[in-house]
């Protein structure tokens, strides 16, 4: 019984951290279909901001998460603003652009910040292990699991039940007919790329305890977030989050049973046949052509 | 037109004659010449200061310069000064191939000291084996190689697991876990761990690789809950290790019932996960930075006033400069007309020592060194306490897993 739950805990805790890192993506190529290659530089500043705001300031990772939020936010909207906006009608050139700023943003912090890897300090109140049934896991994973549920029903709601939500979705549906009905589009798609950045940022200093702090810490998110967003179909926030619940899942039991190397190739090998099969994706919403 | 292509054809043969009277090394076949000129020799320094090794490739290129200024501001060898001619294969395998290919053919190197891991190393072999050149590599590393053409200052698997292994059994018991990074390092280490286990009665209950880079270990810390090892035996390298302990440590497990003993962390990878995630574990090395000799507390306080009050040193960045006094020990033997790779190499065998590990000698028979392995637990502070100390240096033993193969001085012999 102890084992079933303890599977199932590391499965959510794997589910956990995908997610988080997906859900930024995800907002961001759902909403102006902007395939961000940069976002996993944005995982790292967000790391990078908690190893900072930890050892120059002596904030613990609770307290700086908020401002981590509005920093990595605001590059987001000023990335938007000087770059990406002049790109939307050419997707192609974005994934160009995005990666040679996740390119450049790699080496500054290189040169500021140095090569070396960095940790963060967990917060002491979460360092812990606590018993679940039976099943012992770390109270910080617990944390960061609903953590990354809370931001996700967040995000949720907005989308779903405000008007500014409601604004997005016509946008998403036909960007210059929404636009004839007065909504100012430029300035939701700046709003959802600085919300998009500001996540990625939150992710990173939620990870940052678990992992090292490294300039190239990014590149390895930000493929598995496209697994994610891929496989739960673009355009749809319930798919990141079942997507990324399944195949934290999967990825957890077939790690335990095999080990991790064959875990990553079975699983990939298992979104190329579904996406063979299901080009939109598991989870994608229903679209009058 | 015409005349264009005139001038262009006089040009060119004035440049080429300006090119043979400007550089008579090029044609001229007197080389040993070339190695001791105007009181300089040239070495190579090939470390990656870029890319994903640089993390730690530049403190041993750091080690290597401190020795270097140090040879040079006593006076340099028999007069002369070492001038390093520092490149950067920015952690490529091609791009170490490539550099090495320069420092030794256009910069005419008598020596290079350079590269972190197996892949590099085995990236520059070719060029210093054509070349009759000499490399010396400071890594620890897995053994199983034999070349004429590289002096080798670190430790191989018998010299880091002939003490530890039988000294963990007997402390904390016989169901060992082995847990390595997905390539040949980890693959050659446990070879020869289980090799020694089995000698001991002892069990391996799993052996398992995960990709290098790996950084999410929540399923391989809820085999080491279900499975309750006596060892993890950790051969994981990289930010994989600092991901490794900082998890283990997240997940409460405890290390003085189930501990990792590694061979590869040092003070550099504690400093990059925290004291707080290492403490407890065990490392097995031939070089702690608190370890007690006069040496050694000249080469750490030399070390930090030269690179910062911060910095570490560790058991890679150690033998990256003893080679380089080991190098100056054997070029100050040859007259200034015999320097060169190959008479280095004769007058550096059975050399000896004082490094801040202990005396060390090199091994004629195949170039690797014979030190002084030590075991260490990891604490809060991010240093080693060091428990255990071999009473002699051990042999080393590139070939140790595979008892039909040995390494000699005219090449591999098949036993």
């Amino acid at each position: 019984m102890d084992f079933v739950v303890s599977q199932i805990l590391t499965g959510l805790s794997l589910s956990s951290i995908l997610l988080l890192v997906a859900l930024g993506l995800a907002v961001i190529y759902g909403v102006t279909g902007v395939i961000n290659l940069a976002h996993g530089e944005f995982v790292m500043l967000g790391a990078y901001g908690a190893w900072l705001l930890q050892t120059q300031f002596g904030w613990g990772l609770l307290a700086s998460l908020v401002p981590i939020f509005i920093l990595v936010g605001i590059l987001g909207w000023l990335i938007e603003v000087a770059v990406i906006r002049h790109l939307y009608d050419r997707p192609l050139d974005t994934i160009l652009a995005t990666w040679g700023l996740g390119v450049m943003i790699q080496q500054i912090v290189r040169l500021t910040a140095g090569g070396e890897l960095r940790y963060v300090q967990m917060p002491p109140s979460l360092s812990s292990s606590v018993n679940i049934l039976g099943a012992t896991d770390s109270a910080y994973r617990l944390f960061v699991l609903g953590f990354s549920l809370v931001l996700f029903a967040l995000t949720w709601f907005v989308y779903r039940y405000t008007s500014f939500g409601l604004r997005l979705r016509a946008i998403t549906q036909n960007r210059s007919v929404a636009s004839c009905f007065g909504i100012n589009s430029d300035r939701a798609y700046r709003m959802t790329f600085a919300y998009g950045a500001g996540l990625a940022g939150l992710a990173g200093a939620l990870i940052s305890p678990l992992k090292s702090v490294s300039p190239e810490m990014g590149t390895t998110y930000v493929v598995d977030a496209f697994m994610v967003v891929v496989l739960g179909g673009v355009q749809s926030l319930l798919g990141t989050l079942a997507s990324s619940g399944l195949l934290g899942e999967v990825t957890g039991l077939l790690a335990y049973y095999g080990n991790d190397t064959i875990a990553k190739a079975l699983v990939l090998l298992g979104i190329v046949i579904i996406i063979r099969f299901r080009p939109q994706g598991l989870f994608a919403p229903r679209v009058r052509a | 037109m015409n005349n264009n292509r005139r001038t262009f054809l006089k040009a060119g043969a004035a440049a080429g004659a300006l090119t043979l009277a400007g550089f008579p090394h090029i044609w001229s076949k007197n080389g040993s010449l070339a190695y001791a000129q105007d009181g300089e020799i040239k070495v190579g320094v090939l470390f990656s200061l870029t890319g994903t090794t640089a993390i730690i490739e530049e403190s041993l290129n750091k080690a290597t310069i401190m020795a270097i200024e140090e040879i040079n501001a006593a006076g340099g060898i028999n007069g002369m000064k070492i001038t390093p001619v520092i490149e950067d294969p920015a952690s490529d395998p091609a791009t170490f191939a490539e550099k090495a290919r320069k420092l030794v053919l256009s910069d005419k190197c008598v020596s290079v000291f350079g590269s972190y891991t197996s892949a590099s190393r085995k990236a520059v072999l070719p060029v210093f084996e054509k070349q009759k050149n000499l490399f010396w590599y400071p890594t620890l590393y897995e053994g199983r190689e034999c070349s004429k053409n590289v002096i080798y200052t670190g430790a191989v698997p018998n010299q880091q697991q002939d003490d530890f292994v039988p000294w963990l059994v007997e402390k904390f018991g016989k169901r060992w876990y082995l847990i390595g990074s997905n390539y040949i390092y980890p693959k050659e280490e446990n070879n020869y761990c289980k090799k020694l286990l089995a000698g001991l009665g002892a069990e391996v209950i799993a052996e398992e690789y995960v990709p290098l880079g790996h950084s999410e270990f929540s399923s391989v810390i809820n085999k080491f809950r279900s499975e309750k090892p006596n060892v993890i035996f950790s051969t994981v390298v990289g930010d994989s290790v600092v991901a490794l302990h900082r998890q283990y440590r997240a997940a409460g497990l405890d290390p003085a019932t189930m501990p990792m003993a590694s061979l590869t962390t040092s003070e550099n990878e504690v400093a990059a996960m925290g004291g707080d995630a290492a403490a407890g574990h065990f490392t097995s090395a031939p070089y702690f930075m608190v370890f007690d000799s006069p040496e050694n507390k000249k080469f750490v306080e030399a070390y930090r006033k030269r690179w910062g009050a911060d910095k570490v040193t560790h058991f890679v960045s150690e033998s990256a400069y003893f080679q380089v006094h080991l190098f100056s020990q054997a070029v100050a033997k040859l007259a200034a007309s015999d320097i060169g790779p190959l008479t280095i190499r004769e007058a550096v065998k059975g050399e000896q020592y004082k490094a801040p590990q202990g005396l060390i000698k090199v091994e004629p028979e195949n170039l690797h060194c014979w030190l002084r392995p030590k075991i260490g637990q990891c604490k809060a502070d991010g240093q080693f306490e060091i428990l255990k100390q071999s009473k002699d240096w051990l042999e080393p033993n590139p070939y140790s897993a595979y008892p039909d193969q040995k390494c000699t001085a005219d090449g591999l012999k098949q036993i």
